[in-house]
């Protein structure tokens, strides 16, 4: 398809991607976003040009209102951009329906958010299996996988509890879990350790260092400088551009 | 370092493509839904609830009153063919004047007269054509003996043709005969009640009975009859067991006289009727009903009071068929409006629901469920929850037709097909009133579903 073109076609602010072996899994192509409220229309993301690489570990940063969870939500196809292309995998989802979305959401793409969002009356081993019950995946095989996620983010003991039963740092694990389930392309997260203290914060820290050793794609939207430590490309956005593109800790 | 270690992750790659193959609606999948369906229902146990209240009602109404309408138009067409198709039956009674009247007056009490005549029946089969047989009975109230037990029942004189002019059969012996019926005969024919009553232990025919200072010889039995047959207990004011002895009418006018004398609140009472019943043939049933207006027009000519009833079976049938007509009409209506009503609850918790998971929405549709998805989540659950509503309603249709049969010992018939009926239209309800906030559901923006507090 057209993944070859969006490799020479990058901008000047990115320099740390021809360091990095991966293959491209996410291509952002001079995105632009408007919201529209009536005769009001404001723009918030000025012609966004990025690619992602397999295995990455990135960060985005950026002040208030500069357009960070606005672009998560272009990438994990919750929104479409009002301008530009974006390349996911070797799909161009904006054209794409409503359906179609969905699909490559649910398969494609792992959620964690800032506060959660897990579904309350379901327990922890339901709440992990839910991605793959949309992909049709078998009671069966569901809770294969939902068990060894479960055990893996250390809630085994927990597998029937609901959420509120939880910790917030609990919860954001069980939110990783359900991230994982369908072993996405890439996982995108925003802000996940905003509503934790720093104990719980550092355990999802260390959470996504073990992902991105084992070569997990991780993007993930902070305030925080220490998590950006984590992250091995920190990109910075200001007013809806990205100001700065490095790849740190190399 | 942290208390879990990650182990290489080792699972079935991402199998993708817009139009995946294992995402199609599976039962697996609706087996889910509908877990989760119920499981929304049940943590609003009362709420729900209240919410079907409507579908109950609905349902539960209709099929206790098509119950009810089914067991009368039962009973009416029992009545219907044990009175005949062809008959009419025309009744003395007692005017409310002469009843006064006789209250009013002192000395010894004067014989009132009054019913149908000899002369009343002459010119019903001289003026009207059609007329095949006539029937006419005397009802007298008497105790009748057999050695030392004695029973209080009515002695019905009448005709030889009684028995088959309105289906009723013997149950052994005969009726007694034409040349009986001539000779003022001295034979008695027990209904199945008299005859158990009493002869508790040995065979009646053959035996004899004693009325007044007569004997009277067995010689027949009636079979038992369903309380349908009531109504020709004329003499007596009991209406409750159909309890008679059939003598020829001749001999109840030789043994009995003209007047008859009978026990009441105020004393003694006597009267002078010269028939109490008759039952009139017509050959044609599609005359009936015609006939039995004319046998009217006359008997009001004839008859200064009203001392005289008339009923025609057919035309009781006719009315009751559209009672049951009316009856449904009014099911349907009931049945129509609180399904109305029962929807509309049911789609106005269904908007709540959906708002109040605006969050769960926009998370599923993050995680890959489709619009049809959600669709499907939020009218299974209006499905289960209209379904659970005709499902009590359904009970309770049938517990109430029980109950109305048992205290009040009304014939009610619950047909399978009203229950199936009425549990199918409040299922549809759910669909029907669900489609909207499915639709809502479905139609959010799924970062705006999100970002919903
Ligand atoms: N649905 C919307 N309609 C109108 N304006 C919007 C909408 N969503 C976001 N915005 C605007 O877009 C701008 C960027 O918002 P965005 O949420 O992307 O910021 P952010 O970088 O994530 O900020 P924060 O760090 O506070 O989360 C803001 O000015 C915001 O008001
Ligand atoms: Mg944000």
């Amino acid at each position: 398809m057209t993944i070859i073109e969006t490799n020479s076609d990058h901008g000047s602010t990115v320099k740390s991607r021809d360091i990095f072996a991966g293959e491209l899994v996410a291509s952002l192509q001079e995105i632009k976003k408007t919201y529209y409220m009536g005769a009001l229309s404001v723009d918030v993301l000025h012609g966004i040009t990025l690619d992602f690489y397999a295995g990455d570990y990135i960060s985005i940063m950026g002040p208030s209102g500069c357009g960070k969870s606005t672009l998560m939500n272009i990438l994990g196809c919750l929104d479409q951009p009002t301008q530009g292309k974006y390349f996911l995998g070797d799909e161009d989802t904006s054209k794409m329906e409503d359906d179609d979305l969905s699909a490559i959401r649910g398969a494609r793409l792992g959620f964690i958010f800032q506060s959660y969002n897990l579904i309350q009356q379901l327990d922890v081993l339901e709440n992990i299996e839910m991605p793959l019950f949309y992909q049709g995946y078998t009671e069966a095989e569901s809770h294969e996988i939902a068990m060894g996620l479960a055990a893996r983010v250390g809630l085994e003991d927990r597998i029937d509890h609901k959420p509120f039963e939880l910790s917030g740092g609990q919860q954001q694990r069980v939110a990783i879990a359900r991230a994982l389930a369908v072993d996405p392309l890439i996982i995108l997260a925003d802000e996940p350790t905003g509503n934790l203290d720093s104990k719980s914060g550092a355990e999802i820290l260390t959470l996504f260092d073990e992902l991105h050793d084992q070569g997990k794609t991780l993007i993930l939207v902070t305030h925080s400088d220490e998590l950006a430590e984590h992250s091995k490309r920190e990109i910075k956005l200001k007013d809806g551009r990205v100001e700065s593109d490095e790849r740190i800790h190399t | 370092m942290s208390e879990f270690t990650l182990d290489p992750i080792s699972q079935p790659p991402a199998s993708f493509s817009p139009s995946n193959p294992r995402s199609k609606f599976t039962t697996t999948r609706l087996k889910k839904i509908t877990q989760v369906g119920l499981k929304s229902i049940f943590s609003h146990g009362l709420r729900s609830l209240l919410t079907v209240l409507g579908i109950v009602i609905g349902v539960a109404a209709v099929i206790a009153m098509l119950a009810v309408s089914e067991g009368a138009s039962f009973e009416a067409q029992k009545q219907f063919r044990d009175l005949g198709a062809t008959n009419i039956l025309l009744k003395s009674v007692k005017p409310v004047e002469v009843e006064e009247s006789t209250n009013r007056g002192f000395g010894p009490p004067q014989a009132i007269v009054y019913g149908l005549t000899q002369a009343d029946i002459a010119t019903i089969r001289d003026t009207i054509p059609g007329i095949s047989n006539v029937i006419a009975s005397r009802i007298v109230k008497k105790n009748i003996w057999n050695l030392g037990i004695s029973i209080n029942t009515d002695v019905v004189g009448t005709a030889v043709d009684y028995p088959s002019s309105r289906n009723y059969n013997l149950r052994a012996g005969r009726f007694f005969s034409e040349t009986e019926l001539r000779d003022h005969a001295n034979v008695v024919v027990l209904s199945d009640e008299v005859a158990n009553l009493l002869f508790p232990i040995d065979n009646p025919i053959a035996k004899s009975i004693k009325i007044d200072s007569d004997y009277y010889n067995v010689v027949g039995i009636m079979e038992a009859e369903g309380f349908s047959n009531l109504g020709q207990n004329q003499a007596g004011s009991s209406n409750s067991a159909p309890s008679r002895v059939f003598i020829p009418f001749t001999a109840s006018k030789s043994r009995f006289g003209e007047t008859t004398t009978r026990q009441t609140a105020g004393g003694m009472e006597s009267e002078t009727v010269e028939l109490h019943e008759a039952i009139i043939q017509v050959d044609n049933q599609e005359t009936v009903i015609e006939v039995g207006e004319i046998i009217d027009q006359i008997l009001q000519r004839r008859h200064k009071d009203v001392d005289y009833s008339i009923e025609v079976p057919l035309a009781l049938l006719r009315q009751a068929e559209a009672s049951a007509l009316r009856d449904q009409i009014v099911a349907g209506a009931i049945a129509g409006i609180s399904l109305l009503v029962g929807g509309i609850g049911i789609m106005n918790i269904m908007l709540a629901s959906v708002t109040e998971r605006t969050r769960e929405i926009g998370i599923r549709r993050a995680l890959g469920a489709k619009r049809k998805d959600i669709i499907a989540q939020f009218l299974i659950e209006a499905v289960i929850l209209s379904g659970v509503g005709g499902l009590i309603g359904v009970v309770l249709g049938i517990l109430i037709p029980f109950i109305i049969s048992t205290f009040w010992g009304m014939t009610t018939i619950v047909t399978p097909i009203a229950p199936i009926l009425a549990f199918s239209i409040s299922a549809m309800i759910g669909v029907i009133f669900g489609i909207y906030p499915s639709m809502r559901a479905a139609d959010m923006d799924p970062v705006e579903a999100l970002r919903h507090e």
